[in-house]
C-alpha cells in the first residue's frame, strides 16, 4: 500500500493542520507527565520528612 | 464500577497500569489511522484536504467528549463532594481545552481552502468557540478562587452551565442554515462516507480517545498526588 505524502497545491493546510495537531497533543503529553513527577516527587518528599 | 473507582488508593493503583497501557494502544491506532490516512485517495472534490478531516474530526470530538467527562465529574463532585470527582473534572479542562483549540485551528486550515474563509461565524464555528471560551473560564476560575472547596464549587457550577452548549454544538448544523457540513459519521441511517475514508477516522477517533483517557488518568493522579502534599504541608505546620 503506497503512500500519498505528495499534498500539492494544499500543502500549505495540510501540512501547518498536522504540525500544530503534534505539536499540541505532544505539548498536553509533556505537561500531564511534567506535572505528575512534580506533584509525586512533592507528595513522596514530605511523606519522608512526615516520618 | 464507579463506586469501585471512587476510592481514590483503588484509582491510584489501577491507574498505574491503565494509563500506560491505554497510551500504548493510542500510539499504536494514531500510526495505524495515520498509514491508512495518507495510503487513501485523495476526495474527487476536496483533493488531498481530506486528509485534515483524520485529525479534525476526532478533535472536535475530543472537545465534546472531554467537556461530558468535565461535566459529569463535576456533578458528582458537586452532590456527593467527593474529592475524586473534583479532581476528575479539574484534570479534563486543560486537555479539553488543547482538543477544541486543534478542533478550531484544523477546522479552519481546511476551510479556506474549501470554503474560501478562515473563519465565519456560523452556528457550528460559533459554538465550538464558546465551547473553548467555557473551557478557559472554568480555568481561569479555578485559578482565581484560592478556597479550593469554593473554587470546586464555582467550578461544577459553572461546567454544569456550560454543557448545555453541547446539544447545541452537536445540532447546530441541523438546526440553523451553516457553512459547516453536516454530521457523516454519526448519523442515524449510518456514515456518508466510503470505507477508505472510515476505517482510517475511526481508528483516528479511538486514538485520541484512547490518549485522552490516557492523560486524564495521569492528570487526575498528579491531582492526588497535589492534595496529598497540600495534606501532609498543612499537618506539618499545625
Amino acid at each position: 500500500m503506497m503512500l500519498d505524502l505528495d499534498a500539492g497545491r494544499y500543502a500549505a493546510y495540510v501540512w501547518p493542520a498536522f504540525a500544530v495537531s503534534a505539536a499540541v497533543i505532544a505539548g498536553m503529553v509533556a505537561d500531564t507527565l511534567l506535572r505528575a513527577r512534580h506533584w509525586r516527587r512533592e507528595a513522596q518528599r514530605l511523606e519522608a520528612s512526615e516520618r | 464500577m464507579i463506586s469501585a473507582l471512587a476510592n481514590p488508593q483503588r484509582f491510584m493503583n489501577l491507574s498505574r497500569w491503565l494509563a500506560p497501557m491505554m497510551g500504548a494502544l493510542a500510539a499504536a491506532l494514531a500510526l495505524a489511522g495515520l498509514w491508512l490516512a495518507f495510503a487513501a485517495p485523495e476526495d474527487y472534490q476536496q483533493g488531498d484536504t481530506i486528509r485534515i478531516m483524520f485529525i479534525h474530526v476526532p478533535a472536535a470530538w475530543l472537545a465534546m467528549f472531554a467537556y461530558a467527562c468535565m461535566a459529569g465529574a463535576s456533578f458528582f463532585g458537586l452532590i456527593f463532594r467527593h474529592s475524586l470527582a473534583e479532581a476528575a473534572a479539574r484534570a479534563a479542562a486543560p486537555l479539553g481545552a488543547g482538543f477544541t483549540f486543534l478542533a478550531l485551528v484544523t477546522g479552519s486550515l481546511w476551510g479556506r481552502p474549501m470554503w474560501g474563509t478562515w473563519w465565519v461565524w456560523d452556528a457550528r464555528l460559533t459554538s465550538v468557540l464558546v465551547l473553548l471560551l467555557f473551557y478557559l473560564g472554568y480555568m481561569a476560575l479555578q485559578a482565581a478562587i484560592e478556597d479550593e472547596a469554593k473554587g470546586a464549587r464555582a467550578c461544577a457550577i459553572l461546567a454544569l452551565v456550560g454543557a448545555v452548549n453541547l446539544p447545541i454544538v452537536k445540532f447546530s448544523v441541523d438546526w440553523w442554515n451553516t457553512l459547516h457540513q453536516p454530521s457523516s459519521v454519526l448519523r442515524a441511517d449510518g456514515p456518508a462516507m466510503p470505507s477508505t475514508y472510515l476505517t482510517p477516522l475511526l481508528l483516528m477517533g479511538l486514538a485520541y480517545t484512547l490518549a485522552f483517557g490516557a492523560l486524564w488518568c495521569v492528570r487526575i493522579r498528579a491531582e492526588v498526588w497535589r492534595r496529598r502534599a497540600a495534606a501532609l504541608q498543612l499537618r506539618s505546620a499545625l
